[in-house]
């Protein structure tokens, strides 16, 4: 891939995939919020060998969504990381704070994620990958609504896949589990954690071999299906 | 975050950790005391602040900028030295001086003033830090250089993290043909002998170290002396190696243990000692091919020591009351200093012999052997290194360090360490 649309740019898995495409030469077009962020993002990639270009964007605002794309075109590879995890107490309890996890992590990226569809469509080439989580595998008690987002995400680039099967263009979904990122600093943290150069290592493998749906580690393929079969009758007793 | 330990794992400590991820952010407020932690590669409590919170550096490793013609980068503060070689020597560059492991960050390589194998030549890492900026609790950005802030820049290189937090650094790289360096390996027997080799040797190469073994009534030891080659070629790929991945127990650094180490290293280095080309990180960095190798030393640690004498007479004083001890080092290091100045006001590098090495915590044993080494050192007008101290009292620091009252009006209020407390109690 030689131009890569990256969108939630100052995310630290984001900035690792960046890093791996600026090893290679790539075209880099950075979407992030934060102004002094995105610029130290950049100038990063920019000395590792990338060209990059950059845009400011709340990418809860699907009103921008048309013209950033429109931007960053021609689209090759479409790598969607931004999201928020929210206090999964506060999301319990207020329903506001729970839509705005929804926005971000689900509306927005569905809204970005189907304009991209069409222009890859239309071009009968390219590749969307986005970043779910295993926590969309099963709902649990502590993370609920990030749950239930990262579920509604898995389930979009699933049909988003089946849908562009022909059409030339390609969909991974990233599954990573705890990964030791800022969204994760207020939690101790176990040896389950990866790291984000790990992840990004993952996800871009995936990319390249044309790969579906990656855990990351891998092994949370086999921790998420023994998860799923727990009978629902035990698992709402568990405390997760 | 995960509990925040110093490589030799002794003294342990007890203290927050708050990772900074932007170099745009202010300070964190916390309660207590900060004090910047990089990569975790110094050995005592110079890197540790117990009852503090700790700046975890590690997410500042952006580069900034890089000069490809002057061979200038400028780079935010956590950035390994190891990144920083993999970017450059496929550019033509070389950090001008580096240290035994290329996991340490450039924050730490200036809070501690490094110094490698080409003191002789180069001075210590400060000398190659252009300009620098340094966070204060006051919220003030303070770019600091020779030239500019003179002073807080002083205090800045070898002030181990209390004068604020460094963000970033523009450091003066080198050029170099490729990725090789040329390689010769010297056994020799006893100091007089070391002490030839190394006034030839200085003179002919730019990197000079030995590797030693104390025994009674005798030391034996390998020199190895190289230069970059002119030769070029494809770097060498630079992955993180697999980490040692739990403690070993105490025997696994007994004496017959490491007697049986040192003679095999020894027995090893005679039969390769012609002339050879060899890649850059086996000649520099031997100990990072084993990740974690401190969990050698099982989970009471290890102590370093590390000092400078000028006399020959204190070297051989110090190797033999570390043999009479009956404790084994396996990781003895002896170079010498030249007269490069220093740029900072806690810089450890001036002229002499430069001796380390590291011993198992066995408790009293130990420390007896320490507080002897120590007393030896500060007889001779030597000085003790901060990086790799536990133990140093503070008259022996007050003696090393005369310039540590006037470096005291830089220290940023907000910050502290474990060493600095006890090196300055009353």
């Amino acid at each position: 891939m030689r131009r890569v649309l990256v969108l939630g740019a100052t995310s630290a898995i984001a900035q690792q995939v960046a890093r791996l495409y600026a090893d290679r030469g790539a075209e880099l077009f950075l979407v992030a919020r934060n102004e002094e962020r995105l610029g130290a993002v950049a100038d990063d990639l920019r000395v590792r060998g990338a060209s990059v270009e950059t845009a400011i964007a709340d990418l809860d605002d699907p009103a921008r969504h048309d013209e950033l794309l429109a931007r960053a075109a021609p689209l090759e590879l479409v790598f969607l990381a931004h999201g928020v995890l929210g206090d999964a107490r506060d999301t319990g309890g207020t329903a506001e704070a729970a839509e705005a996890v929804l926005r971000t992590d689900l509306l927005g990226p569905v809204s970005l994620l189907t304009r991209a569809a069409q222009r890859l469509e239309a071009q009968g080439s390219g590749c969307i990958a986005a970043l779910s989580s295993v926590a969309g595998d099963r709902g649990r008690g502590s993370n609920l609504v990030y749950g239930a987002a990262k579920a509604g995400l898995t389930a979009f680039l699933s049909g988003l896949r089946n849908r562009l099967s022909g059409a030339g263009v390609r969909v991974v979904t990233v599954k990573p589990g705890f990964v030791d990122t800022p969204m994760t600093d207020h939690l101790p943290k176990n040896p389950l954690y990866a790291s984000p150069e790990r992840v990004a290592r993952d996800v871009v493998r995936a990319i390249d071999t044309g790969a579906d749906v990656v855990y990351t580690p891998w092994w949370w393929r086999f921790v998420m299906l023994a998860v799923r079969l727990i009978p629902e009758r035990l698992f709402k007793r568990l405390s997760l | 975050m995960q509990p925040l330990e110093s490589w030799g794992r002794y003294p342990p400590a007890r203290q927050a950790a708050v990772s900074v991820h932007w170099r745009s952010d202010p300070l964190p407020r916390v309660h207590g005391t900060l004090l910047p932690f990089g990569q975790g590669r110094s050995y005592g409590d110079c890197c540790l602040n117990e009852g503090g919170t700790l700046l975890a550096t590690s997410r500042l490793d952006r580069f900034i900028e890089f000069d490809p013609e002057q061979g200038v980068l400028r780079c935010e503060a956590g950035v390994r030295l190891g990144d920083i070689l993999a970017f450059a020597v496929p550019r033509g560059f070389f950090l001008p001086v580096v240290p035994g492991t290329r996991f340490v960050s450039v924050g730490g390589a200036i809070a501690n003033d490094i110094h490698g194998k080409n003191h002789f030549r180069a001075g210590t890492f400060g000398r190659h830090v252009r300009r620098l900026e340094l966070l204060r609790s006051t919220g003030e950005r303070a770019v600091c250089s020779p030239a500019a802030n003179a002073e807080l820049f002083a205090a800045t290189v070898a002030g181990l993290g209390l004068t604020g937090l460094v963000t970033w650094a523009e450091l003066q790289l080198r050029p170099v043909k490729g990725p090789f360096i040329e390689a010769e390996t010297v056994p020799f027997r006893g100091l007089d002998e070391f002490f030839a080799l190394d006034a030839d040797s200085s003179e002919r190469f730019e990197y000079t170290v030995a590797w030693i073994d104390p025994r009674p009534g005798d030391v034996r030891g390998l020199y190895f002396r190289g230069d970059h080659s002119e030769r070029a070629g494809k770097p060498p790929s630079l992955r993180d190696p697999a980490a040692l991945p739990l403690d070993l127990p105490d025997f696994a650094v007994s004496g017959p243990t490491v007697a049986a180490f040192n003679a095999l290293y020894y027995a090893r280095g005679r039969l390769r000692t012609s002339r050879k080309q060899v890649h850059y990180p086996p000649f520099f960095f031997p100990l990072d091919a084993v990740g974690s190798w401190n969990r050698v030393y099982g989970k009471r640690g290890l102590l370093q020591f590390q000092c400078v004498v000028q006399d020959r007479a204190a070297v051989s004083a110090l190797l033999e009351r570390i043999v009479s001890s009956g404790l084994r080092s396996s990781l003895g290091v002896l170079k010498t200093f030249g007269d490069v100045p220093s740029p900072g006001m806690l810089s450890f590098p001036r002229p002499g012999a430069t001796l380390a090495l590291d011993f198992p915590n066995r408790g009293a044993q130990t420390f007896a052997l320490l507080d002897a080494l120590e007393s030896i050192v500060r007889d001779a007008g030597g000085a003790l290194y901060p990086a790799k101290d536990a133990r140093m009292s503070p008259a022996s620091f007050a003696a090393a360090y005369p310039r540590a009252a006037g470096f005291e009006r830089h220290v940023d209020p907000a910050f502290s360490s474990s060493f600095w407390r006890r090196v300055r109690a009353a």
